[in-house]
Parts: C-alpha cells; structure tokens; sequence
C-alpha cells in the first residue's frame, strides 16, 4: 500500500447563497480513499455528491476544509497548478460524456496529452493504445455526431486514461446509456480497477453500485453510511464473481484487455 | 504546446464555422482593400495633376495682367499687356534667362469644314515660341513660322480634338476651315496632350494662329491675355521671374514692387498649390478607409465574444482535462489573429489586383507604405480586440463553463 492516501479530505464544506438563503452542499464531509480502491458514492439529488464530485476534481473549491490529493494540498494552488493537478492525477469522466465537438476520436484522446506537453508521435501511439482498449481502435477518426452514447463514453473513459492518473472520477458515467452500453462501461472501468487504477464514481443506481468495493452514501451533505463491499486489494466485486463462475470467453477477454491496458498505461 | 499546435486548433475553431469567419474576414479584407485603394486613388490622382502640369511645360512662366487674387498690390490703375512689353522682355541683354516669348490673345470661336461645324474653346493667336514654351508639338504638318506673322499670313496649327472633329480620320494639312468668317489654311496638327484630368479644359481642342491674323479678325489689336515666357531652363525660372518684373515694372512705369499690376505665375506654383489640394482629398480618403478598418475590427471582436459564449462548454471541458489559462488565451487570440491575418492578406491581393483599373478616370498608383501600413495595422486590430474575448474565454471557472449549456 502506498504511504498517502490518494484523497485525504478533512471536514470538507461548500456553501451557496448567502444571508437566509445559504444552501449547505457540502456539510462536514471525511473521506479518505486509498490506492487501488473503488469507490461508488450514492444519494439522491440534491445530497451533495456532485459538489463533492467537483471539489474532488479539483474543479471547484472547498468554502472549508483541507483536500489532499495523492498527499498534495490543493487548497494552496493556484490556476495554473490546478490545471497541471487535473492533467496528470485525474481523468474525468462525465454524465454528458463531454467531448469536444467537431474533433476526432484519437484527436479528443490525445487532447490531454497535448496539454501535458507530449510530442505528437508518442501522443498518437498513446491515444490509439487506450482506445484499442475501450474497444474502439477502428473508430478512431470518428466525430462525436459520428459515434453512439456508448461509443461516446468509451472515447470519454479512453481520454481519462490516457495521461494514467492518479484516480478516475465518474460522475454517473452510465446515467445517458442504454443497459448493453452501461455493461460496457462499467467492464472497462472493473478493469482498469483491477490494473490498480483508482476509481472514484457518483451514481444513484445500486446496479452500478454493486460494481465498487466500498459504497458511501450522502444524504444532506452529510455521509450516513459507508460499506465496504470487497478489499481494497483484489478484483472488483463484480470481476470475482464472473470469475468465480469461470464463464469462460468473457473472462479471457477481459484478461486480455487488462493486458491491454497494462500496456496502455505503462 | 508549441505554436503549431496552437495554430492548428486556432484553424480548427475557424473552420468549424466558416461563413461566420468568412464574413469577419470579408469585414477586415474590405477595411485593408479600401485603405491601400483608396490611397492610391488619391496618389494617382495628385499624379495624373502633375503630369499634365509636367505636358504644360515646367519651365515657362505665365505673365498676366491684373493685381492677383490676392490683396497684395496696392496698385491704383492696371496697364493692360501689350506687344511693346513683350518685345522689352525679348531683350536677352536685361533678360538673360529668357529664351522665348509669346504674347497671347485668346479667344473662342466656331470653325466650319465640309459643313461640318465645331466651336473651338480657345482660339490662340501668338508668335512661333509659344509652340516650344507651352510644351506643344506637332505630330503632322509642321508650325507657323516668323514670317507667318510678319505677313499676318491666314494659317494655323490646330489640337488633335479639333481635327478629329472637323476632319474625321482624314489628315487637315493644306486644308482651309473657315474660323468665326475668316479663312485659315490648316499647317500642322498637334500631338494630343491628352490629360484629361477633370477641372482642366481639353488642351487638345485649340487652333494656334499668328499673333497678328487673331487680332486682325478677332480680337482687335488691343491689350493681350497673357504672355508666355520661356526660361532657360527649369533652374532658371526664378531668375527669369525677377527679370521679368523688373523689365515689366520700368515698361509700366511703376516704382514701387508692392504696386506691380501684373502677374508672374509659374508651373510649379501651379504645381504646388494643386499637390496640396490633393494632399488634402488623400488624407480624406485615408481616414474613410481607417474607419471601415476600425469597423471590421469591431467585427472581430463581436464574433471573438459570441464564438466564447458559444463554446464555453467546450472550454469547461478543455480546462477539465487540464488545460491551462495561457493555452486557452492562446487559442482565442490565435483565431482572432489568424482572421485578420487571413484577411488582411486577401485585402492586399484585392487593393493590388483592383489597382489594376483606372477608377472614376484615376489611375490608382499604390503607395508601398501603405500595404504595410493596413496589413500591420489590422494584424494589430486583430490582436487587439481579439484580446478581451480571449481573456475572458481563459479566465472562465471550468465548474461554471461546463455548467454552461
């Protein structure tokens, strides 16, 4: 296990509005997440979980409350620190998907990357290796009006990947597909999982949820319960149970990915 | 990100939308094109001005009676011009730098050929000088000699426009016209002068005669309309100009030189006061076109504001995935850039072909500086007003630009 943790919160608060109209988002919230561990967070609309999603992000900041991310105080940085701290320790990905339109699939993958700085011949070899991984090698020339939700996301989680982060944060990632594309989803997000990624998601849906190893739930900014439902080492709750069952070709397919993606994010 | 980079997501963006970056250009490619035009339009017009100033003769000088415009002689009676003072002015002991005189009457009169009939605007009767003074030389036939005017002989030397009135195509040498009742054969036809400059009468419509046969039919032998001087040379003129008043003043018999009752103009006075008028229309044309320069950077700005409003969801997502203020700076300013760039650069093609066509009777003769000048000025009104869009693009929180729909 790695010393720091990979999100160390402490008393986290985000307040709107002001006078009588203060909304509390966010009221006190500990949360300390470890390398390699999966994590669902649950509640309601309305509960806080995307303010908590956003500051985890490094999108939005804290009205109190100390963040560290992979031992790194971010309340202390500033713009372009910040920018740096989302390039290389997290890969978003989005409820909208969020792509940039009019671009390419391959273009989209290596956007991060061409922020980071990488030259164009590795970019290229980089984005192409993690969208073989998602599946989509052959629609890499794609535009975004060109490919379906699910194939849209796919791209979304190729993008996250691709710069090999510290975490992943999914703010209900499955929330605009279909029942066959959110089981796609999820097996890639299982396998990076499983390759020692850690995964932060946000959902309200206890199918997406069984997939993670702890599940937290939020009510009122607040969190009210927090169950671990596997070890942080090992496969993904949902993984052990394919493999338990020994199906055969799912199983074989989804190791091969994982050597895939060790090889993506090497 | 190196510039390259920048550069090609800056194409990216404009391509994305290309009848809206097309008409931003077209907006700055119509404020450079009317800078460059427009300025050669006037530079060509002072041109043509001086050119037919240059056909005039730059070394002659005019003598005319009267105080002038102005109020700068106290003379209290004006001696008309006669042919006595230009036989003084002759004199090449008092006057040096002269080399020709021509005493002038002018007149205007209708000539008929073969029933044909033709008013001529100015009817000249002078000596053979005039001829080499006023710059004019025949193209067929030849001019009316000393003896011409000695004898009072009825001939003429006539403009290019006069013949091709009278005479069609056919050659008028030996040929008589019947000029206001008097008979005057036809010697030589001048070659066209052909500045056509608007504000100038067709120096090609005229019939010179001898100084004597105008008079004797015309005009009577009374005072003249002006004396054409020739100097030396070009060098020359001012010296020319001293003598002439000087001769002039003891010929009318006057003492004081505030009190001259005659006139000395030359070509380059002329020149100059023509130059400056065109100066003037120059610098009007200039400015017209700066402000439709300032309109289309206008442009650029409004279409910088609503392509950032427009795509702020995108720059969310582009500062969600990390990237850093000056990248997004960096892009705006570069299509802003690359808009006026592109349309500078069509503007100076544009003002360079259409430089080609005489406009309104100008040739438009392009200033280099001013290319320069429009081109630099609008890739800096790019940078410029593309810079408020770009900054406040860049300086957006990414939460609230992906919250943007």
């Amino acid at each position: 296990m790695s010393p720091a943790p990979v999100i160390a919160a402490r008393s986290l608060v985000k307040t709107y509005g002001m006078g009588d109209a203060v909304v509390h988002a966010l009221a006190g919230v500990d949360l300390t997440v470890h390398q390699g561990d999966y994590v669902a967070i649950m509640g309601s609309s309305g509960s806080g979980k995307s303010t908590l999603m956003n500051i985890l992000g490094c999108l939005d900041v804290p009205t109190t409350g100390r963040y560290l991310l992979d031992g790194i105080d971010v309340g202390g940085l500033d713009e372009r620190q910040l920018s740096l701290v989302r390039n290389r320790k997290i890969g978003f990905i989005f409820q909208s998907f969020n792509l940039v339109p009019r671009t390419s699939a391959v273009a989209q993958v290596e956007l991060p990357l061409a922020y980071a700085g990488v030259k164009a011949a590795e970019r290229r070899r980089r984005a192409l290796a993690a969208l073989s991984m998602v599946g989509l090698a052959e629609r890499a020339d794609h535009k975004p009006n060109e490919l379906s939700g699910g194939q849209q996301q796919r791209v979304a989680v190729a993008r996250a990947l691709v710069t090999a982060p510290a975490m992943l944060l999914a703010d209900e990632p499955t929330g605009n597909l279909d029942s066959h594309s959110t089981r796609e989803v999820l097996g890639i997000v299982d396998r990076l999982n499983l390759s020692g990624r850690t995964v932060v998601l946000i959902t309200h849906e206890d199918e997406v949820a069984r997939h993670a190893k702890r599940v937290i739930r939020l009510v009122d900014g607040l969190i009210v319960s927090d169950v671990r439902q596997a070890p942080v080492v090992g496969p993904p709750p949902a993984m052990a149970a394919a493999n338990a069952a020994s199906a055969g070709p799912a199983a074989a397919a989804a190791s091969a990915a994982d050597v895939l993606a060790k090889e993506a994010i090497r | 990100m190196n510039p390259f980079e920048t550069l090609r997501f800056a194409v990216h963006g404009l391509s994305a939308n290309k009848v809206r970056s097309g008409l931003t250009m077209l907006g700055i490619l119509i404020g450079v094109a009317a800078v460059i035009l427009l300025l050669a339009v006037g530079n060509g017009s002072s041109q043509a001005v001086k050119n037919s100033i240059d056909a005039l003769g730059t070394n002659s000088l005019t003598i005319s009676s009267g105080a002038g415009f102005g109020a700068q002689s106290t003379a209290t009676s004006t001696k008309p011009l006669t042919v006595t003072d230009a036989k003084a002015l002759a004199d090449p002991t008092q006057a040096p730098d002269i080399k020709g005189v021509a005493p002038e009457v002018q007149t205007s009169q209708t000539a008929l050929y073969d029933g044909t009939s033709h008013t001529v605007s100015s009817v000249i009767g002078t000596y053979p000088a005039y001829f080499e003074a006023s710059n004019s030389k025949v193209a067929q036939g030849d001019y009316f000699s000393d003896d011409d005017v000695l004898a009072s002989r009825k001939v003429a030397v006539i403009g290019s426009t006069t013949a091709s009135d009278l005479f069609g195509t056919a050659s008028p040498i030996g040929k008589q016209i019947i000029l206001g009742g008097t008979p005057l054969t036809v010697v030589g036809e001048l070659a066209t002068k052909g500045s056509s400059t608007s504000g100038f009468n067709d120096p090609d419509d005229v019939v010179i005669a001898p100084l004597p046969t105008v008079q004797n039919a015309y005009t009577g032998f009374g005072s003249l309309s002006q004396i054409l001087v020739e100097a030396t040379s070009a060098d020359t003129t001012t010296q020319a100009q001293n003598e002439i008043t000087t001769i002039l003043m003891g010929t009318h018999g006057i003492t004081n030189a505030s009190a001259v009752d005659f006139r000395v103009s030359s070509q380059t006075s002329l020149l100059s006061t023509r130059s400056s008028t065109t100066q003037t229309f120059t610098v009007l044309l200039g400015a017209v076109a700066a402000i439709s320069l300032l309109v289309g950077g206008i442009g650029i700005t409004n279409i910088m504001l609503v392509t950032v409003a427009e795509r702020t969801r995108e720059i969310g997502i582009r500062k969600a995935i990390g990237a850093p203020k000056g990248v997004i700076l960096g892009q705006f300013l570069a299509e802003s850039t690359l808009l006026s760039l592109v349309g500078a650069g069509l503007g100076v093609v544009i003002a360079l072909i259409g430089a080609h066509f005489t406009i309104v009777g100008i040739k438009p003769v392009v200033i280099p500086a001013s290319v320069y000048g429009a081109f630099g000025i609008a890739v800096a009104i790019g940078l410029f007003f593309g810079s408020y869009p770009a900054s406040r693009a860049a300086s957006l929180r990414p939460i609230e630009a992906l919250r943007h729909e």
